[in-house]
Formats: structure tokens, sequence, C-alpha cells
């Protein structure tokens, strides 16, 4: 055991964690609205929209993550037409790419979880909305989303944990996230052992942090308090 | 579609051996997988703290760290252990251990902490009077497991396996980061060399979906042999 790597990998892999996180926070706050489009969408009556959102969701969810971060950065620049559109700007940027196949992603998981919580509301609850005379724009606002918000924690605590692990393939794009700096650094020292316990150490640490979030957000937002 | 011929002037063969290459990581991967789980669901489930420690462990860490993680782990420390445990032998020359086998390891390591939790949770749901069942009718503890807990087990737990499956087949294409021509990689060959990456990333997607779609089928028909009298 070298322990003086450890030690002076430390601070190095913790600023690199930043970055993990920035990336983390930014694609799962749009994946959110992503999300919560595409599970509206689901619930349309309409079988052309609600064939479209299932496709959405089935190409995103059947394809591995590394896939569809190579189709963005590598593939949609090869486009002449893109290159010419505002669209460059962000496309030709490693860390947008990744950043825009991580939000599709985890957009396309949380329309799954949003539309099975939206499901199982009892039809009762909004009938009973219905029957005080509330109007459909409250009772969605009001009544179903709260409900759907907390039928969906559970599942959207793992999808946060699973969109976090996910957020290591930016190092694929070459941007030094916690698990490129880790990869450097093993690959400058061949010392993969030390390098993966601290790393894998502050992965951990981050998802105790969100697991134990995600628990307090549940207790808050259960029925009985 | 001329990129996609087979023979020597498109890309058509190798990536149908590419495509198998993937079937065959994940399969071996999952079979892995399933090693683990056999060992570590009954420390999960003993009454010994210490063994439940040991599995909490190997579950909490392999599903908390990434998998890119874990594979440079076994990527660049593999042989490297190996040839430590060599040396201790008085073999002293430089071993490599071959692409397919640290691949299948580590996504095996992973694939088996997501079995070992589905397994922990269809056993722990079986009802309790099957088990007192079984004491009464005087079944071994042999005879037990292998007629009564384990065949529900089974049909309690193929749902979520074939959650880990997909998971699985879906890791594998991180393992083209160890050189292993698996249709990630090979597509990034091809892609390098043609300069067409849009139409070969794309074409990977297809062939990952074709994989997960038809594993599907599969799954359900082993799903509706298993739920047989439900």
């Amino acid at each position: 055991m070298d322990f003086e790597l450890m030690i002076s990998s430390f601070p190095k892999l913790l600023n690199a964690a930043m970055i993990t996180l920035k990336l983390l926070s930014i694609s799962l706050i749009i994946g959110l609205f992503i999300g919560l489009l595409f599970a509206i969408l689901r619930l349309n009556k309409n079988v052309f929209v609600n064939k479209f959102a299932y496709g959405y969701s089935y190409l995103f969810r059947g394809t591995p993550l590394l896939v569809q971060i190579f189709i963005i950065y590598f593939g949609l620049g090869q486009i002449e037409y893109l290159r010419s559109t505002f669209l460059w700007v962000v496309l030709k940027e490693p860390y947008w790419c990744a950043i825009i196949a991580f939000a599709l992603n985890t957009g396309a998981y949380t329309s799954e979880i949003l539309r099975s919580a939206f499901q199982t509301i009892k039809p009762g609850i909004i009938e009973a909305g219905k029957s005080l005379g509330v109007s459909s724009k409250i009772i969605f606002y009001k009544i179903q989303i709260p409900i759907a918000i907390r039928q969906s924690l559970p599942a959207y605590g793992n999808e946060i944990i699973l969109m976090m692990k996910g957020t290591s393939l930016a190092s694929t794009v070459t941007l030094m996230d916690l698990t490129g700096v880790a990869k450097y650094i093993i690959s400058t020292t061949f010392r993969p052992v030390e390098v993966f316990i601290v790393a894998g150490g502050i992965y951990l640490f981050m998802t105790f942090v969100i697991h134990n979030l995600i628990k307090f957000l549940e207790k808050k937002y259960s029925f009985n308090s | 579609m001329e990129l996609l011929a087979f023979g020597d002037t498109g890309w058509g063969d190798e990536l149908f051996y590419a495509t198998l290459m993937t079937i065959a990581v994940a399969i071996t991967a999952m079979i892995i997988g399933f090693f683990f789980a056999i060992i570590f669901t009954p420390l999960k489930l003993s009454k010994n703290k210490f063994l439940n420690l040991i599995a909490n462990s190997y579950t909490t860490v392999i599903r908390g760290v990434p998998e890119l993680l874990v594979i440079y782990l076994f990527f660049f420390g593999g042989s490297a252990a190996i040839m430590f445990v060599a040396s201790i032998f008085g073999y002293g020359e430089y071993i490599e251990i071959n692409a397919f086998m640290t691949g299948a390891f580590s996504i095996g390591i992973i694939s088996g902490a997501y079995s070992t939790e589905v397994f922990r949770g269809a056993i722990q749901s079986i009802d309790k009077g099957q088990f007192e069942a079984a004491n009464v009718l005087g079944l071994s503890k042999f005879g037990k497991f292998f007629k009564i807990i384990l065949p529900q087990t089974l049909r309690l737990a193929l749902p979520n396996l074939s959650n880990v499956w997909q998971i699985t087949l879906k890791d594998t294409s991180l393992i083209s980061v160890t050189g292993l021509v698996e249709i990630m990689r090979q597509s990034y060959v091809a892609a390098g060399s043609t300069r067409d990456p849009l139409f070969f990333y794309s074409f990977a997607a297809v062939l990952y979906l074709l994989l997960t779609f038809l594993s599907m089928k599969l799954i359900n028909r082993l799903e509706a042999k298993y739920s047989r009298g439900y």
C-alpha cells in the first residue's frame, strides 16, 4: 500500500468530484423536465403522441449510455448543416455533449418513474377533487403532482445514484471528472488499488449522502406526517 | 449500405463477430455473477453479523461505484495481482491476462452484486409457511432447498433477473475501453477508418436494441414457464 500516493491524490480527486457533481446536477435538472414532459405525453390518449413518448423511452433505455454519448459527441458533428447553426457552439464542447446525453438518458428513465407514479394514483382521489368542484388544472398541480412526487421518490433516488455512476462515462469524451482523473493517476503511477480506494471512497460518500437525502425527503413527504 | 457489406469491402462481418463477442461476454459475465450471488446470498441471509458485513460491503461498494472505475481496477490491477501471486510461486515473467477474461470478470462482479440483491429479495419474500411445511413433511435440508425453496425463488427472481441481464448486456459496452473487440470497440474502429461515426454508432445502437428486444422475448417465455400454476 502506497499511502503517500493516496494522500497526495486525494485533493486532485476531490476537485474532480466537483466536476462529477456539476455534470450530475445539471443533467438531473434538465432530465427532470424532460421526464415530466414525456410522462405527461405517455398518459396522453392520442395514440401517436403516446407511441412517440414510448419510443423515446424505449430507445434510450435499450441502448448503452456510452453509445448515446458517442453518437452525440462524434456523430452529430459529422452533419454539415449542424456545423453552420448556433447548435454547433454547444455540440463542439465535450462538456455539453456529455450533459445532453446524460439529460436525455435520465429523462427517459425519469419519464417511466413518473408515469408509473401518476398511474398508481387512486382514481378516487381525483374524483374526490372533482366532486369538490376543483378545476382539473388545480387537481393536477395540487393533488396529482404532490402524490406522484411522493410515490416516485424511492425510485428516483435510485435513478440519481445510477446517473451519478453514469457521469463516469464523461471521461470517455476527454472530460476530467472523478473517474477520468482516477484513470489518469492509475495510468501514470500503476497503482490501481490505492487510487480505486480513494476514488471509490469519494463515490461511496456521494452515494451515501444522496441516499440519506432521499430518505429524509421520503419522511418529510410521507402521508402520515 | 455498402459500408455493411460482408468481406473485405465492408464492416458487416466484423460487426457480426463483434455482436457475437458482446453476447459471449454478457453471458459469461452473467454466469460469473451467479457464482458470486451463490456465495454472497447465503452470507447476506446468515444470522452471523460478520458474514453479513462482508456481503453487505460487497454489494454496497459495487453498486455505489461506477462500473468504469471497477473495470479500470481490474484492467490495470488484474495482471499485477496475478503476477504477484505467481511471484510467490517463483514465477517472475510478465503475465498478461486476455481482455475477454478481464472484461467478463469485472462485469461479472458488478452483475453479481445486483443478482445477490435479487436472490436475497426473492428468498425473503417466500412465505414462512413454506419453510415450516417442508420441515413438517420431514424433508432433508437438501430436499427442502432444491424442491421447495429454489423453484419458488426462481419464479420470484426472474423478472428482476431480467433487469440484471439488461444492465449486464449494456455494461459490456464499457469494456471497449480495454480494447476487447465487441460492438462498441468495432464501431469505434470502423468509425475511425471510414470517418462516418454517425452511421456506425447509430448502427451499434440498433444492434443493442435488437439484443435487448430479443432477450426480452426469450425471458418472457421463461417467465411464463416458471409461473405455471399461478
